[in-house]
């Protein structure tokens, strides 16, 4: 029998039971387009959360105050809320640690902030110059806080779109809010800058914030000399782990620390938080997978279930084709032809089907979705190879048979 | 062409074994048309399965063609039915749902006879079996038991085979349609010189072929030219 024969075969002994053959085929169709969609689910969840990560900056290494590392039973102080680092600390990196491509400090709190007519409690982040470029915010109109207000603890405000839509009104536009005033904790601050959206990331909204000169929130919200973050952007991803050495290094000297499991400060690499953001959600993705493959796996018994009543149903047929010369190959690649037949095509279809499931659910923007080629092959590959797992036995228990015993079957 | 020496074949083992071949031998020449007859229990069918290379004696020897196949494997017993017997079969003949050409060429694509020359053979073999054109494109299960066995038998001849073996042919037919069937059989022997065995209990069947082996019980009981046939050869009537 050649290749051509036996597509024949299967061809026709597929057409010969439609429905029997289409509703096996149903079940590989589902589990396979059921890997497909929930895999793109997994994948499109991954994406958005690693391009939000990447949106605050690039190469970025964030320095907070307090430690990380807690040993014993303690509750952990929030990391933010001590007061270790300063303005000096922060000289001293850009100053003395190489390969550093901007720095920017912080000093943030979250307060009460009104105008006129209404108000909203949002966070207050006081900064420097440089914060645009080490954390990737632009400015949609006016100006971002400058060196003069720096140094003059100036009381001027850059607003996120957030906070002017809540405070200025839902049809309020950006050069609306330029040369307003806001109030904060107390004092009038003049808005010179609105800020382009970023989009929230995770709980935290990117967009509902507030910027006023370090300076200024030292003096009047903080009321003392230390900073809540200073960030790092470095030179290159390859950099990133000598730039946290060295500011590591640079902090315990500064801090005169010579425990290195006792620092007062810690410092964050946005590569790891990726990375550990991206570990945990392919594990979600590669358990949606997994739901998927459960699905395949019933729709493979579905297949062997088929292929056995077939074995059954076809038993003359088998004894007289091993009578006229059918040798047990020839039996049992004809039967296996038929059940990976059957999952092919319908691997086929439920990739068609997955894949236009994953752009219906992105479509409708309940999900971001992304369909890799790995899954789709993946997907492929593993239903050719059901067919042939659960073909196999219904495959030889056909080839086996005694002609005599299957010519005479009733 | 047949010779089979001394042929036993006994089922199960021990106390429960049962002989349903007890010392068996005889010969068949090429162009013979021989039935093998004798009542259910005789061990035709075992005789027959084992002629048909679909069974292998317990012990004897059986040479097809000068070449011992008692002692081959399945799929070497595969090659020699498909090189060289063709079945007709009591029932179950043909393949369901598929078209009368398509069974006829069946055994070809086993043999792997290329396709442009399979269905010129299959077309041949139908002709010799007595049917015609419109018949070949019917499905199976749209013909008549006659043509059936007709089909079966133009199946059996289509691989040039040494051999044809029929089991019962007639057995699920009336007597008009079993007498075309038994025609189509002689003819082929007569005009055409085919090799065949004709297993069968019924006597009047069994007048049909020109020698008749007579079993019972696993032995032979007779082995004789058919009556009709030694007095059609004394007056030279045979083949008027």
């Amino acid at each position: 029998m050649n290749k051509n024969d036996i597509l024949e075969e299967t061809y026709a002994a597929l057409r010969a039971n439609k429905a029997r053959s289409g509703l096996t085929m149903l079940g590989i169709v589902i589990g396979i387009a059921s890997v497909i969609a929930l895999m793109a689910v997994g994948t499109g969840a991954t994406s958005s959360i690693t391009s939000s990560i990447s949106s605050i900056g690039s190469n970025l290494l964030i320095v907070t105050p307090g430690a990380t590392k807690n040993f014993g039973f303690g509750a952990a102080s929030a990391r933010g809320s001590a007061q270790t680092l300063t303005v000096e600390d922060a000289t001293a990196i850009s100053n003395s640690i190489s390969n550093i491509s901007g720095m920017s400090v912080v000093v943030s709190s979250r307060t009460q902030v009104t105008t006129k007519n209404s108000n909203t409690n949002t966070s207050i982040t006081g900064t420097d110059p440089s914060y645009p470029g080490v954390r990737n915010v632009t400015l949609s109109t006016g100006n971002f806080i400058s060196d003069e207000n720096v140094a003059s603890i100036a009381k001027v405000a850059v607003i996120g779109p957030t906070v002017l839509t809540d405070l200025f009104g839902t049809d309020a536009v950006d050069t609306d809010s330029i040369g307003q005033k806001v109030r904060i904790s107390g004092s009038q601050y003049t808005v010179i800058g609105v800020t382009k959206t970023k989009g929230s990331s995770g709980s935290s909204n990117a967009d509902d914030i507030i910027y006023i000169p370090y300076t200024t929130a030292q003096r009047y919200l903080s009321g003392n000399k230390y900073l809540s973050q200073i960030n790092v952007s470095a030179a290159s991803s390859d950099s990133m782990t000598q730039v946290q050495t060295d500011i590591n290094d640079l902090l315990l000297t500064r801090h005169k620390i010579t425990d290195s499991t006792k620092t007062d400060f810690s410092i964050t690499n946005q590569a790891d938080l990726v990375s550990t953001l991206s570990s945990v959600t392919s594990t979600l993705t590669y358990l949606l997978g997994a739901i998927g493959a459960i699905s395949l796996l019933v729709g493979g018994i579905g297949i062997m279930n088929m292929m056995l009543t077939n074995v059954t149903e076809r038993m003359h047929e088998i004894g007289l084709r091993k009578a006229v010369g059918a040798k047990k190959k020839d039996i049992s690649i004809q039967f296996l032809a038929e059940s990976v037949a059957l999952t092919v095509v319908g691997g086929i279809i439920g990739i068609i089907l997955g894949c236009a499931i994953a752009y219906v659910v992105n479509w409708s923007g309940v999900t971001k979705t992304s369909v890799t080629l790995s899954s789709v092959l993946l997907a492929f590959g593993v239903s050719a190879v059901i067919g042939i797992v659960f073909g196999w036995y219904p495959a030889k228990r056909a080839s086996n048979l005694n002609p005599i015993d299957a010519l005479r079957y009733e | 062409m047949i010779e089979i020496k001394n042929i036993h074949k006994v089922y199960g083992s021990g106390a429960e074994a049962f002989t349903a071949l007890n010392n068996i031998s005889f010969s068949i020449d090429e162009g013979e048309f021989v039935a093998i007859m004798g009542p259910s229990g005789s061990g035709k069918s075992t005789l027959m399965h084992i002629l048909g290379c679909l069974d292998t004696p317990t012990s004897g020897t059986y040479k097809l063609d000068n070449k011992d196949v008692s002692t081959m494997t399945d799929d070497e017993l595969a090659d020699i039915r498909k090189d060289k017997i063709g079945f007709v079969f009591q029932a179950f003949n043909l393949l369901p749902r598929t078209t009368v050409l398509r069974n006829v060429v069946l055994p070809l694509v086993y043999a792997g006879v290329p396709r442009e020359e399979r269905e010129k053979r299959a077309i041949e073999s139908l002709v010799a079996a007595g049917l015609t054109k419109e018949h070949f494109t019917h499905l199976s299960n749209q013909i008549s038991g006659g043509q059936i066995q007709r089909v079966a038998i133009a199946r059996a001849l289509v691989n040039d085979p040494s051999l044809i073996l029929a089991d019962e042919p007639t057995g699920n037919l009336d007597s008009r349609t079993s007498l075309i069937v038994l025609e189509t059989l002689q003819e082929l022997n007569r005009k055409h010189g085919r090799t065949i065995v004709l297993i069968t209990h019924e006597p009047d069947i069994a007048e049909h072929a020109d020698r008749i082996i007579k079993l019972r019980d696993g032995d032979i009981v007779s082995d004789e030219k058919n009556h009709s046939v030694r007095n059609a050869e004394k007056e030279g009537k045979l083949y008027e």
